[in-house]
């Protein structure tokens, strides 16, 4: 990438990084004071009751000389970019590398290290999104064909998607293990349930989008139903599935971390909810940062794929 | 006319059914078309000339009279790919190389691949593509894409090609070429041809027979037999008869319009 391109996006990111540092200060005063005064300083105003009640900003104006602690405060609500790094490297490759449970020491991945958590989002996140785009095209195959599925299965379809996620999850999870089924595939079905949704979507549209004249001329051939899908309407929807592909998978790696919350048995979703237990506000933020490349690198991945197939055939110089 | 028409149609009618009312898409509609012709339909917008061709491809139903396709319903002659159909738009495969293109029918015809190479090599010549097999459709311009689209049509050899404005969206250098082409095919080929077109100097050029139709119903109003010789240069279009039957034409069209 040119300096040109890439200087917009670096003044962004530390834009972003300078007013998340700033934040810190006033997110942080209460907890900033308290250990103060604990460690014998004078602060204003001295009652931590009083305190309580007072506003942010007020507790910054009349405590200025305190401020320094903001970024390395023990229990910070707001970590600092720098402890969020910190704290990243240290359950990821110092985990690994110099840890008990680490890979070096035990020869697996270990339990408190992002890498495994990660693999272990991965993991639903893949099966999830491969149930999903199946179920999506295979919907919009039938909705294309028949009109009683084009009737009866898009409000439903669109039904779906009007239900908060977090209100479902739990119940699929209760449901599902009540028939016996636990582990990866309940995430998975969550997962596959965010996912479908966008394939159907575009799928339709792509199915849907040759001409008149391209299905005329099918009929001249006096050609199948099964060979218009085949040879027309299959080719012609490629450029719209891997547009819905890129949502779905986004949508399966939200699904999956949103179905790890209730079961707590590892995952990228699990390890924020711990992090909120305890208080642990940059374990939080540095799952909420591994999701997010691992999105940004799912999507990527889509991009890549979808070049590969449209230069195969012949859709892109 | 001895021969038995390839194409028969008596008393064909047409309404379709719109918000509006109904509209008569073609009224009364008359017509034998012998084997080898090179029949072209003219007229203005709306007199049915498409629609026309569209009933003989049984891609549209006729609501009242006869026709007959080699002898059997229209449909029946759909099913049995008795005709190629050109449309106003090439509308090739964006996703398939020109040979895979041409290629379409034969493979949902169920041609074996030796079969597929040997008659896409034969019409992509036919047409003067030949060399042109691996490239996609966006490498060539839009003449040579409407020359692969007749290869398609002609691919497997039907007796019929049925034409819609095959060369209307092109410019006119291109036209000229494409029609002097198209003429050279016929006579090799010795198909029956039925072209609609709104150019008279194309439907004159090209003919055996020009029907001349006119709107609202649409409707036949005069069959022109061209007196030609069959061997047409482009520059018999500053003859004395071409100049007249291209007259008789325009007078046809504009009785039409007065009715």
């Amino acid at each position: 990438m040119s300096m040109r391109r890439l200087s917009p996006v670096l003044v962004m990111v530390a834009g972003l990084i300078g007013l998340w540092y700033l934040a810190a200060v006033p997110m942080n005063v209460h907890e900033v004071l308290t250990a103060a005064e604990r460690g014998g300083a004078e602060v204003s105003p001295p009652s931590a009751m009083e305190r309580r009640d007072m506003g942010n900003w007020a507790l910054v104006l009349r405590n200025p000389e305190h401020l320094g602690a903001s970024w390395s405060s023990q229990r910070p609500r707001l970590p600092a970019p720098h402890v969020v790094l910190v704290e990243l490297y240290e359950s990821t490759i110092d985990e690994e590398l110099n840890g008990r449970r680490g890979l070096v020491r035990s020869g697996s991945l270990s339990n408190r290290s992002l890498v495994y958590h990660g693999l272990v989002t991965l993991n639903a996140t893949f099966v999830g999104f491969l149930i999903g785009a199946g179920l999506g095209i295979l919907l919009a195959v039938g909705i294309v064909h028949s009109r009683v599925m084009d009737m009866s299965v898009m409000p439903w379809a669109i039904v779906s998607q009007t239900i908060p996620i977090v209100a479902l999850a739990p119940m699929i999870i209760v449901v599902l293990y009540s028939i016996g089924v636990q582990g990866l595939l309940p995430k998975a079905v969550i997962s596959a349930y965010l996912s479908f949704f966008p394939v159907v979507v575009g799928m339709v549209k792509g199915l849907r989008s040759p001409d008149g004249m391209q299905l005329d001329l099918m009929r001249t051939y006096n050609a199948d139903a099964a060979t218009v899908l085949w040879k027309l309407r299959l080719p012609a929807s490629v450029p719209y599935l891997f547009a819905s592909l890129k949502i779905a998978i986004a949508a399966s790696l939200v699904g999956a971390i949103v179905g790890e919350l209730p079961v707590q048995q590892g995952g990228l979703g699990a390890r924020m909810l711990a992090g909120s237990y305890y208080g642990q506000t940059a374990q939080i933020w540095a799952a909420l940062l591994v999701a997010a490349a691992l999105a940004a690198v799912l999507v990527w991945a889509i991009g890549a794929a979808e070049r590969r197939a449209l230069r195969r055939m012949g859709m892109m110089a | 006319m001895t021969a038995r028409p390839v194409i028969q149609a008596s008393q064909l009618d047409l309404t379709f059914v719109t918000a509006d009312g109904p509209v008569h898409a073609l009224q009364d509609v008359s017509l034998d078309v012998p084997p080898g012709a090179f029949v072209s339909f003219i007229g203005p917008s709306g007199c049915g000339k498409t629609t026309l061709l569209r009933c003989i491809a049984a891609l549209e139903t006729p609501t009242g009279g006869k026709l007959s396709v080699n002898g059997m319903t229209a449909d029946e002659a759909r099913r049995a790919r008795a005709y190629g159909y050109v449309f106003q738009a090439a509308g090739l495969y964006p996703w398939r190389t020109i040979g895979r293109n041409v290629a379409l029918p034969l493979e949902i015809m169920g041609y074996s691949k030796r079969d597929q190479a040997e008659r896409v090599a034969r019409v992509l010549e036919l047409v003067e593509l030949a060399g042109f097999e691996q490239k996609y459709p966006w490498q060539l311009s839009g003449g040579m894409q409407q020359r692969a689209s007749i290869a398609r049509a002609l691919a497997f050899d039907a007796d019929i090609l049925l034409m819609d404005e095959p060369f209307g969206a092109l410019d006119e250098i291109v036209r000229d070429r494409l029609n002097e082409e198209l003429l050279r095919l016929w006579a090799r080929t010795q198909k029956t041809i039925c072209f609609v077109t709104h150019s008279i100097p194309e439907a004159v050029y090209l003919s055996t027979h020009i029907v001349v139709m006119s709107p609202r119903p649409g409707r036949i109003t005069d069959v022109i037999e061209s007196p030609l010789p069959a061997e047409r240069p482009l520059d018999i279009r500053d003859t004395p008869e071409f100049i007249e039957i291209a007259h008789r034409v325009r007078e046809g069209l504009r009785a039409g319009y007065e009715e």
